[in-house]
């Protein structure tokens, strides 16, 4: 029986060499690489040289407030409509259900790189669609892609409509593991349909709900593609994301030291998101 | 009640339908600006139906950017990936469901703790791993290779493999081998000159093969294959690769479908790491030659669109006729059963 004791490593090696070369080492050492100076050759021990950096770099701290402004806008905002899009998916009310997902699951799909070409024609200033529907309604054009609010909204509405049925696919497989004896039962006691989806909907979903709740943020915190390709990080810095600013300093500068300082602090935000939803949302579960 | 309920239905038609058409405009206008020339797509009011410039704008596009050879690299690449990928998960995933074994609870536990690290704090030393050092990289890779036919030597001797499982195991690694050096193939003169895996398609794949999703989700899988079908077997004197192979795998077929289309489509749409470390324009992916142009000003916006078009219509046209397994692979390690 001892032949069989080495069959799971044998199982396993051919991942574990890839996950040891290309995750474990490379955690160990991005955080090496923080903490030494890369512009001089060789690469000299230097514990402030990224780090001091930092924290007085008015680009980075800009790049984290439009992250985190992205953050707190965007994840609640789609978080409760794909609630809302479960929700309704999931009703007997409605027909047509096999249209229905379609539409609202199918950017699911469909690759940054594609979308973002699209939504960057879509908001043309000159005779984008999204122009020429407000001057049907007689409305002002909007310089959607060079003023900074409206370019963040470009990048806000771009996510919300590539992730918002992406959540609903969770949130629905959730709702329908609900049992059905909960809706029966408060149907009966004469609970609205509003009082059954407070009290029983959203905590049987509530899991489901956190799982895609650290989903996004990780997501967010890592934005890079959207901003990339239809803005440009612009106007200015208007729109340069963690994403951005990391792609900038590490592969357009190589200045791998300070990036991965970067690269940290974009893990530590994740981390710290993460315990702030453990303690608020997590106690049970 | 019947007459409340009816109300409610409209009511809830009356508000989604808008929202549904919405979220189809970006897809159709996609579509219809694949079609138009330079002069439709920006006139006004915006124009809903299709014309019939699909082809010229596909010849702009050719002229722009070398597009469809640019599609079979991605083919391959997310083809050649998805395969190998597969395999690895699933073998991992069954050891961890099947076997108790020494240092099994610390590194699942490192497996696991990665889904939740963001990407970013491995992107910088897996690029100076493939782009810069990669003579460390080509050891590893001969070492793991060395390791693995010690291995499958190994577990063909303990098991005591039919002679047609030992032939099978040993050509099965000749074709890796054999494929190893045919995917370094356009740069393989540049690879011994500077020893980097820049350009190469196996600079793509490598390092998102340590895809941990997978190897949870698999292992989920195996987890729900009763083990008094492979204890059966066990007892008839299979070895554990049969039992592997031919009990445990056929079972956990739709869940490896559902796995396959999420990493092919992972794949095919990835565009930060192939950015990096293709720089050469017969190398790169469709989404990177797609991104140079997105930036460019004098440039065919009907050519991107036909561009953006072949890279997602197959996938729309898939995903209406196997929705189930995108759903599958989508909800992997959301929902508990």
């Amino acid at each position: 029986m001892r032949q069989r004791n080495l069959i799971p490593y044998t199982f396993l090696l051919p991942y574990l060499a890839v996950f040891a070369l290309f995750w474990a080492w490379p955690i160990l050492s991005s955080l090496l690489t923080s903490f030494q100076n890369t512009r001089v050759v060789p690469n000299t021990w230097d514990f402030s040289a990224n780090w001091g950096r930092l924290v007085q770099d008015p680009f980075f701290w800009e790049a984290l407030r439009n992250t985190l402004f992205i953050l707190l806008v965007q994840v609640p905002l789609m978080l409760a409509l794909a609630v809302a899009l479960a929700v309704a998916l999931n009703s007997q009310l409605l027909k047509l259900k096999g249209f229905y997902r379609f539409a609202f699951f199918a950017p699911v799909v469909v690759g940054a790189v594609a979308y973002s070409a699209v939504f960057r024609l879509l908001f043309n200033t000159q005779s984008g669609a999204v122009n020429n529907l407000l001057a049907s309604f007689s409305l002002p054009p909007i310089d959607w892609l060079y003023n900074p609010t409206a370019a963040m909204a470009v990048i806000v509405i771009t996510i919300t409509w590539r992730w918002t049925g992406y959540n609903a696919i969770i949130i629905l497989a959730g709702l329908q593991s609900i049992p059905k004896e909960l809706y029966e039962a408060a149907n009966i006691d004469g609970a609205s349909p509003w009082q059954q989806f407070w009290s029983i909907t959203l905590p049987s979903i509530r899991p489901v709900l956190l799982f895609c709740l650290v989903l996004s943020i990780i997501g967010t915190l890592q934005l890079f593609t959207e901003p990339f390709l239809i803005t440009n990080g612009g106007p200015g810095n208007a729109t340069t994301t963690l994403g951005v600013y990391l792609y900038q300093q590490g592969f357009r500068s190589f200045n791998f030291g300070y990036a991965s300082a970067i690269a940290y602090s974009v893990a530590l935000l994740a981390a710290v998101f993460s315990l702030l939803q453990m303690r608020l949302f997590g106690r049970d579960s | 009640m019947r007459a409340r309920e009816r109300w409610r239905s409209f009511w809830l038609h009356l508000a989604i339908t808008p929202l549904a058409l919405l979220w189809l405009a970006p897809l159709w206008l996609m579509l219809v600006f694949a079609t138009l020339p330079e002069t439709g797509i920006f006139s006004t009011p915006t124009p809903l139906v299709p014309g019939g410039e699909f082809m010229k704008n596909l010849q702009n596009l050719q002229a722009d950017t070398n597009f469809l050879r640019t599609i079979f690299n991605s083919v391959l690449v997310s083809g050649v990936y998805t395969l190998l990928s597969l395999i690895l998960t699933s073998m991992a995933g069954y050891a961890f469901a099947r076997f108790n074994f020494v240092g099994k609870g610390v590194v699942f536990a490192l497996v696991i703790a990665t889904l939740t690290i963001p990407y970013f704090v491995v992107v910088i030393p897996q690029y100076i791993l493939v782009a810069r050092e990669a003579r460390w990289l080509l050891a590893a890779i001969v070492l793991a290779l060395i390791l693995g036919a010690l291995a499958l030597g190994f577990s063909a001797w303990s098991q005591r493999l039919s002679r047609q499982a030992q032939l099978g195991g040993w050509a099965a690694f000749a074709i890796a081998a054999v494929a190893l050096v045919a995917l370094s193939l356009p740069s393989l003169g540049n690879l011994f000159a500077e020893v980097r895996l820049t350009n190469t398609y196996w600079a793509v794949i490598l390092p998102a093969l340590a895809n941990s999703l997978g190897v949870f989700f698999m292992r989920q899988n195996f987890l729900a294959v009763p083990v008094s079908l492979l204890e059966a077997a066990r007892i008839d004197g299979a070895s554990e690769w049969r039992i592997f192979f031919q009990i445990a795998f056929p079972l956990v077929r739709p869940a490896m479908a559902a796995l396959g289309i999420i990493l092919f489509l992972t794949a095919w749409n990835d565009y930060l790491w192939p950015l990096l470390v293709l720089n050469d324009k017969e190398a790169y992916t469709a989404p990177v030659a797609l991104g140079t142009l997105v930036g460019l000003t004098r440039v065919s916006w009907g050519g991107i669109m036909v561009g953006a078009v072949l890279m997602t219509v197959p996938f729309l046209i898939l995903f209406l006729f196997l929705q189930r397994y995108f759903l599958a692979g989508i909800t992997a390690g959301a929902v508990k059963d």
